[in-house]
Order: structure tokens, then C-alpha cells, then sequence
């Protein structure tokens, strides 16, 4: 008996990610959900530019590989194409969706489009090699904040979900986080509920993953992981950001 | 034959894109072409359509790759800054090879110019627009009617071709109210075994994708682009000759330039001078043809332009240089006068082609 197996919806080559990289669990947690909601045959998937560049090899679902930041653009023409029968997500890093995407982010968001968002907030830029990301912590050093982020010079960090919250556009916004096995647990609920949501018609969902780099953190696996629970979750705290079906709106967090 | 209905150029396009099939425009204002959308944004909703004013231009020309990838005929339009920032998503179309359709209702530049007509995008249109190998299929109306039968044709050439076609209009051309018929014929789109519209579970899974890691493979996909692209070159060239049979000097125009040519060519044969016109309806694939063969018959060429001279370097290009180009233009938002042309045709005539 087979107890654990590859999700259908992704295929069965290797990935190119880093060790440790958080990446190949959200891949099967979006994955595990085509499967279960029984929408793979239906679903366009659109990959970013960064480090899940070649997510459109690993799904199994038909893929378009996006401009960098395009993706919910893209997504827009995808679904208005065939609003009934298409299913698109979009996968996107934060310096794709909040930095040179932010526009078409926000305005996805704000028109409510029928697609769902998996945003990987892992706070670096990781394909070029670990350069400041929009979201990159306060004295978080990288290889273009070699003193640390100093908020004088370049600002503060964007927390994505927030903002859109205060938008009456976006029909659910929740970040989570893939660093425990609670955590991974709560990120497949909320991927599915946005997916369910898309299913209902109900519009825009974006799923923020607090995700881990250990290599362009320069940590060890675990100590990225702890990295995660230590400095990257309390800024940027888990929970809903809104819900509209469920009466959620406007930032108000509901943590588990 | 069909009636007539009296339309601007702009809204004739529009028209004729959804005569063609299209049901999907996403675009941004900005002035000469704000008709198409205003257009769009009626008539689609009542025929189950699409309009969708986007965010940025950027945003637009990436909905317009997002509908292309799903194999359904689609459009943007656009004036000259705007086309700017298209730039990216052609490129990216063209690396992806997909089909689209888009207009420039150029006005004058460089930077934010001004909102009179121009034609001095052509370097932009017909060398590529941004970064990468590639060529867009692009057409030049001269009539509102053929900004509709161009409309038509560019959405076939691009389904039949994989690549973008763009209408290369200008102020004049969209802002002009023309008689048009709209009984226009429209060729079956080809199938799209490449589209991604779900693999229902029946087949391998598509990628559309610019991306290459492996540079054999990336030099290999670009040779047969080019591949392509040289069939086009040999069986898509469209010109209209002019008075050329016995001419003796040779006006190079396309859009409303030509028009002010022919006006100017019918004073100069009242005179006596043998003077025809060259008309590129695509501009790429250039007519280099019948440049070439005329460059054996005249003593000189006149490239009339709304720009600082941009044409002229494929008339010299196409004629080898065997014959003085001269340039006749104005910029910035300027049209020659047919007075302009004509006192280059006499001087041309004066000089019987000694530079």
C-alpha cells in the first residue's frame, strides 16, 4: 500500500532547488491541492522570475513562464479568456510580486480578479544570489545591504498582506509560514481555501508563504528555520488578513 | 457591393479587430488613440467580449500575452510612449511565439513629445522594439479603410506566423473620418495545439516560455524564428506603385505621407516630370524588391517622412546605394506640405540624380 506518493500535479524530475530551500514544500502543498480539489486538467499555472522560475517544469498542469512581476497581468488575460472553465494561480517571490510587480499586485488585487496568488516571502533575492528584497528585515544583511538594511537609506520592509487588506478589492489574504509541521499544516488549508475560493468565483485569494533560504542567508537548513521563528514571523505575523465571506476585513489578524 | 459607413480611422480598427474575431482588448488612455478603447469599451460587454482598461501599459501588453497564450485572438493599442513600455512584453511575446495584434497611432517624440501625428517609431517597429532577435510583421495604413483590412490581416498574418503584427498608424490616420466598408474577409484560425488552456488531463502538459538556459538550445530556437521570418519576408510583402512605369525619380512614403506625395506627384506631372511613388504597406518585411529594380529605371529616390529620416536607411539599403536618397520631412509633430515635396522633385529633376 502506498502511503505517501509524488502529488499527480507535479512531475516527476528533479528540482534544481537549494538543500533546505522551503520551495519544494510549497510546491506539493499547491500541488496536493490541484490533486484534491480535482482541478489539475483545468488549471494554468503561471511561473515568476527568481528562484521558481522553472516551476512551469514542475507542474504538471499547463504552465506560462511570466516577465518578471507580470504574473498577475498575465493571470488577468488568462482568466478573462475563460472565466468559467479556467483555474490560474500565480507563483511568485517578493522582489517579483512586491517590487518590480507591485503594480500588477496591487491591481489584481484591487479588481478582485478570479485568480489565486502563492507568494514566497523568503525576504532576499535568491536566482541572482542574495541581493536586499522589498521585504528583507531591518538590519537583515544581504549582498546589496552589506552593513545590514539600514531603513534611512533605503526604507522599511513591505508587509503585502496588510496593504492589500486595506483594499476592498482582495477576497482573502492570509500568510503562514512552512517552518514547523503545524505551520505546513495551516499554509495547505489556506492554499486550498484559495483555490476553493476560485472555484466559488469569489475572487482574488493571495496566500503570503514566510518561506526560508538558507543559502543566501548563509545558514544551515535548521538555523534558517529558526531564523524563520525568530525574526522573520514577528514581523511579518501569521494570520488572516481578510476573509470577506467570512467577515474579515481590513487587517484585522485572527491568529490560530 | 457593401455600404459604406463614414468612421475615424481609430474606430475603425477597432471594428474590424472584433469583425476579425477578437474579443479581448486591454489597453491604456493616452491621446491620439483613446477611440479604440472608448470603442472597445461599448461594444465588447454586448457581444460577450472583454475590455479591460489595465494599470500600466506594462500590464496591458501582459494581459494581451496572457489571452494570446490561451490561443484566443486579442489586441492592445497604444500611442508612442506607451508603445515604449510595451516594449518589454514584444519582446517576450516574441520569444514565446505567440500571436498578437497591436496597434501604435504614433504621435511625436522622443519622451513624452507631443500628441500630433508622427512617424518616427519606425525604427522602434521595424528593428525589433526591445531587446532579443526578433521582428514584429508591421503594417502601414494610408485609409481608414485599410486601417480596417490591415486590422483583418495583421490577426491572420499573426496566427499564421506565431509573432506580433502591429498597425504602424499615426495621428492623422486614427483621427481621420473616412468612408469604410467593414464586409471583410476573415480566414479561419489556424489550430493551436501550443495553447495553454488546461491539459484536461488528455495530453502533456504545455509551457509557453521566452526562456532558455541552455545557449545551443536558445541559438537554435532563434535560427528558426529567422527561419520563419524569411519565408514572411518572401511571401508577405505588400506595396502599392504609383505612377512608376515611366518615372524618373522615385517618392519613398507610407501612411498619411504618402498622401501628401500623391498630391505633390500630380502638381510635378503637370509640369512634365516623370515622378512615381513607392508605397511599403509593410514595412517589415520591407519592400526591398521593387526599390531595387527601380533603382535601374530612376535617377533618384525621395524618402518623405514625419520623421527626422528613418525610412530612408532601407530605401538606401534596398537600392545599394546606386542612387541619391534624398529626404524630404518634417518631425515633432510637423507633415510635409505637397509644396515641400514638390520643390524636392524639381530640384531632383533640376539635378537628374548628380548628388
Amino acid at each position: 500500500m502506498v502511503v505517501f506518493d509524488k502529488p499527480h500535479a507535479l512531475n516527476d524530475i528533479p528540482m534544481h532547488y537549494c538543500p533546505g530551500c522551503t520551495h519544494g514544500i510549497i510546491h506539493r502543498l499547491v500541488a496536493e491541492c490541484l490533486d484534491e480539489l480535482g482541478i489539475e486538467g483545468q488549471t494554468i499555472g503561471i511561473a515568476p522570475v527568481g528562484c521558481s522560475v522553472l516551476a512551469y517544469n514542475y507542474f504538471n498542469c499547463d504552465m506560462i513562464e511570466a516577465a518578471h512581476g507580470r504574473a498577475p497581468a498575465i493571470a488577468t488575460g488568462v482568466t478573462r479568456a475563460d472565466p468559467e472553465n479556467h483555474i490560474v494561480f500565480t507563483y511568485q517571490g517578493d522582489g517579483d510580486l512586491a517590487s518590480i510587480g507591485m503594480a500588477e499586485t496591487v491591481h489584481a488585487a484591487a479588481r478582485n480578479e478570479n485568480i489565486t496568488v502563492i507568494f514566497v516571502n523568503n525576504a532576499i533575492y535568491g536566482m541572482t544570489g542574495g541581493q536586499m528584497a522589498p521585504t528583507s528585515l531591518p538590519g537583515q544583511v544581504t549582498q546589496t545591504s552589506p552593513y545590514g538594511r539600514d531603513t534611512n537609506h533605503c526604507g522599511f520592509p513591505i508587509k503585502v498582506c496588510e496593504m492589500l487588506s486595506e483594499l476592498d478589492g482582495p477576497e482573502y489574504l492570509e500568510r503562514v509560514a512552512v517552518n514547523n509541521v503545524k505551520n505546513v499544516k495551516n499554509a495547505k488549508k489556506a492554499i486550498k481555501k484559495a483555490f476553493e475560493n476560485q472555484i466559488n468565483k469569489k475572487g482574488f485569494s493571495l496566500v503570503e508563504v514566510i518561506s526560508s533560504c538558507p543559502t543566501n542567508w548563509g545558514m544551515t537548513p535548521q538555523k534558517a528555520l529558526e531564523w524563520v521563528a525568530d525574526k522573520m514571523i514577528p514581523y511579518y505575523p501569521l494570520g488572516v488578513y481578510k476573509d470577506r465571506s467570512a467577515g474579515i476585513v481590513k487587517g484585522e489578524v485572527k491568529n490560530d | 457591393m457593401a455600404d459604406k459607413v463614414l468612421m475615424k480611422g481609430n474606430e475603425a480598427i477597432a471594428e474590424a479587430a472584433i469583425v476579425a474575431g477578437c474579443r479581448h482588448y486591454f489597453g491604456y488612455p493616452i491621446t491620439p488613440q483613446t477611440e479604440i478603447a472608448a470603442y472597445m469599451a461599448k461594444r465588447m460587454p454586448k457581444i460577450g467580449g472583454c475590455f479591460l482598461q489595465a494599470e500600466s501599459e506594462i500590464a496591458a501588453i501582459n494581459m494581451v500575452y496572457g489571452v494570446a497564450s490561451t490561443g484566443l485572438r486579442v489586441m492592445t493599442s497604444s500611442s508612442s510612449p506607451g508603445i515604449s513600455l510595451k516594449g518589454e512584453g514584444l519582446s517576450y511575446l516574441a520569444g514565446a511565439d505567440l500571436p498578437s495584434l497591436v496597434v501604435n497611432v504614433q504621435r511625436g517624440g522622443p519622451g513624452l513629445g507631443g500628441i500630433q501625428p508622427s512617424q518616427s517609431d519606425y525604427f522602434q517597429a521595424t528593428k525589433g522594439g526591445a531587446h532579443g532577435d526578433f521582428h514584429m510583421i508591421v503594417l502601414a495604413p494610408a485609409s481608414v479603410q485599410e486601417m480596417a483590412d490591415l486590422t483583418v490581416h495583421g490577426f491572420d498574418l499573426a496566427d499564421k506566423y506565431r509573432m506580433t503584427s502591429m498597425i504602424l498608424a499615426d495621428g492623422t490616420m486614427g483621427q481621420m473620418m473616412e468612408p469604410v466598408s467593414l464586409d471583410l474577409e476573415v480566414k479561419p484560425m489556424p489550430e493551436k495545439p501550443w495553447a495553454t488552456t488546461g491539459t484536461k488531463l488528455q495530453r502533456k502538459h504545455n509551457i509557453t516560455n521566452s526562456l532558455s538556459l541552455d545557449p545551443e538550445e536558445l541559438e537554435m530556437l532563434n535560427f528558426k524564428r529567422y527561419e520563419r521570418y524569411k519565408v514572411i519576408e518572401e511571401n508577405e510583402v505588400m506595396y502599392e506603385e504609383y505612377m512608376m512605369e515611366d518615372a524618373e525619380i522615385c517618392i519613398a512614403a507610407f501612411g498619411i505621407a504618402s498622401r501628401v506625395a500623391k498630391n505633390a506627384i500630380t502638381e510635378a506631372r503637370k509640369m512634365g516630370i516623370k515622378v512615381g511613388l513607392i508605397r511599403p504597406i509593410t514595412l517589415w518585411p520591407f519592400p526591398t524588391a521593387p526599390f531595387k529594380a527601380a533603382a535601374d529605371k530612376v535617377h533618384t529616390f525621395i524618402s518623405v517622412e514625419l520623421s527626422m529620416g528613418q525610412m530612408i536607411e532601407d530605401v538606401r539599403l534596398a537600392t545599394e546605394c546606386r542612387r541619391p536618397v534624398k529626404l524630404v520631412n518634417r518631425a515633432g509633430g510637423m507633415i510635409p506640405s505637397p509644396e515641400q515635396i514638390l520643390e524636392a522633385i524639381k530640384e531632383a529633376n533640376k539635378n537628374g540624380g548628380a548628388n
